[in-house]
């Protein structure tokens, strides 16, 4: 994708893209388990490609989830943000498959003229900017998921909220990462398995804006896999291969390899496979459901939840009620009306003494949505996960504890009124 | 009675990692009696520069659905795939396009 940037960009081009992006590299080492030496060389091997690009770049290595702030959770009120004298440049760039290089950003308006050829060469940061503590800490994260499957979701979680926030810090507006049209297809079928179904549309359609201000776009998702390869091949766009979290896993270690060998198999004995898939994907719309226009979103995937906790009726509702049922609740005084768990009232007998940790595992699935949730369950504790991220589940939860404390004296649009002013 | 031949094998995408890390191999194929084709050379390499898990790159007959074979940089599909037969200074490329491995 970034050579087809640059195609598109070069001078003689006959329609020339009007942007200047910049490329992200995010560095996975320490999730795959790799020696310091292994990442070193691969860093290099991308510097130089990436220079030889020579559009501004960014390094960032996964270790920096840890010291991301609980903001990139939150979803911005306000549009993209105000262009700036020069004009913004944004981009922001994923990692995929052989970790080739993925460009992504545009800008909204089109730059004046002379601003189009405005370059920022960004200095290589010298010394590593994250610590082996921090090392250690995203090993211990990793360690502490038992499934590659929930593994590899985290890890693009992480990766997500990562270039998220570069591409905030750095004032960019949209994102373009590189998934082929395979890639999707692939993607597709995983994700139904793995319980986002809801979310099929952001997930693998070409623009996905549920981060508010970031917006992520896939320009190569109608190209199949063999046709990048090809290409690659045959212009001799030069590639650096790094070792991803799956790499030599067996076939069936994860939802996400065997889906892949599934489809794969399928598509040589019938070769329109995957773009029947493909095509079924574009189908999808994004119609928001009726009666939640804007509810609340999942901490960590910040699609908007797909959760009906009212409706107990269903096998969820029933199966989260079973979940919630012995854990402790914060304790509401005796006048509040509303119980805390909307399908399961608690006993009258609420002991204090119930297992804080649980408690508070339990507040962090609420705010998931299922696919989440699902994952999410194979953490023992909440400790090994990164501060941002426990940070803003403490702050939600308490949030919707403090609002479900003066329910009743809410005045609700277009509700009853005011009640009980007593 | 088919002469020895050389051909250059080429691993891209990952699949280098099987073996040994090496991109390139010049490999010479020994004279045999039926003229030399893919499905011989994959069982040759399988049993010559494969260094591990055989089952990442091989799968029964052919290779794995999701790696790519080029002859002289054009897909083995137009060219019989399994069945075509091998030229002196050919130069095979498999690439891989899984996501691991």
């Amino acid at each position: 994708m970034v050579w087809q940037v640059l195609e598109g960009l070069s001078r003689d081009s006959a329609k020339r893209l009007r942007f200047v992006p910049g490329i992200v590299y995010v560095d996975e080492g320490a999730a795959c388990g790799r020696s310091p030496e292994d990442r070193a060389k691969t860093l290099s091997e991308a510097r130089l490609v990436l220079e030889a690009v020579g559009f501004p770049h960014h390094e960032v290595a996964l270790e920096e989830v840890f010291s991301l702030p609980p903001s990139v959770l939150r979803r911005p009120a306000q549009g993209p943000a105000e262009t700036q004298a020069q004009g913004d440049y944004k981009a922001a760039v994923d990692t995929f498959l052989q970790q080739q290089l993925v460009l992504g950003a545009q800008d909204s308006l089109p730059p004046a003229p002379g601003e189009g050829q405005l370059h920022h060469p960004q200095g290589l940061p010298g010394p590593q900017s994250w610590t082996a503590a921090q090392t250690q800490a995203l090993c211990r994260l990793f360690e502490s998921v038992k499934t590659l499957t929930a593994r590899e979701e985290l890890l693009q979680t992480l990766r997500t909220h990562l270039i998220l926030h570069v591409a905030r810090a750095h004032g960019y507006s949209k994102v373009m990462t590189g998934e082929s049209c395979t890639r999707l297809a692939i993607r597709l079928l995983t994700n139904l398995a793995l319980g986002r179904g809801a979310f099929l549309a952001w997930d693998t359609g070409f623009c996905d804006e549920r981060h508010g201000d970031v917006v992520v776009v896939r320009p190569m998702r109608e190209h199949t896999l063999k046709e990048v390869a090809f290409y690659n091949r045959l212009f001799a766009v030069p590639s650096v291969f790094t070792p991803a979290i799956d790499t030599k896993a067996p076939e069936k270690a994860s939802i996400h390899r065997l889906v892949e060998a599934f489809l794969l198999r399928l598509q040589a004995q019938f070769p329109s496979t995957v773009s029947t898939v493909y095509r079924t994907s574009e189908k999808l719309t994004k119609a928001p459901r009726e009666g939640c226009a804007s509810g609340p979103r999942c901490l960590l995937c910040m699609c908007t939840l797909d959760i009906d906790a009212a409706d107990s009726a269903t096998a969820f509702g029933a199966q989260s009620c079973s979940h919630l049922s012995p854990m402790q609740l914060p304790p509401l005084p005796a006048e509040a009306g509303t119980p805390p768990t909307p399908c399961c009232p608690p006993g009258p007998g609420r002991a204090q003494g119930a297992d804080e940790r649980q408690d508070a595992q339990a507040h962090f699935l609420e705010q998931l949505c299922y696919g989440c949730r699902v994952n999410m369950k194979e953490l023992a504790s909440l400790d090994p996960l990164p501060p941002y991220i426990q940070a803003e589940a403490q702050l939600r939860s308490q949030r919707a504890w403090v609002r479900r404390e003066i329910q009743e004296f809410l005045i609700e649009d277009g509700g009853d009124g005011e009640d009980g002013q007593s | 009675m088919a002469a020895p031949l050389s051909v250059e094998v080429e691993f891209g995408g990952g699949a280098e990692l099987l073996f040994d890390g090496v991109k390139k191999h010049q490999v010479t194929l020994p004279g045999q009696e039926e003229p030399w084709d893919i499905r011989n050379l994959l069982v040759w390499i399988k049993k010559n520069l494969l260094k591990e898990r055989p089952e990442l790159f091989i799968q029964g007959d052919s290779v794995r659905p999701g790696i790519l074979v080029l002859v002289n940089d054009a897909d083995w599909e137009l060219l019989g795939e399994l069945d075509y037969q091998l030229q002196d200074q050919d130069n095979i490329l498999f690439i891989s396009t899984l996501h691991g491995g």
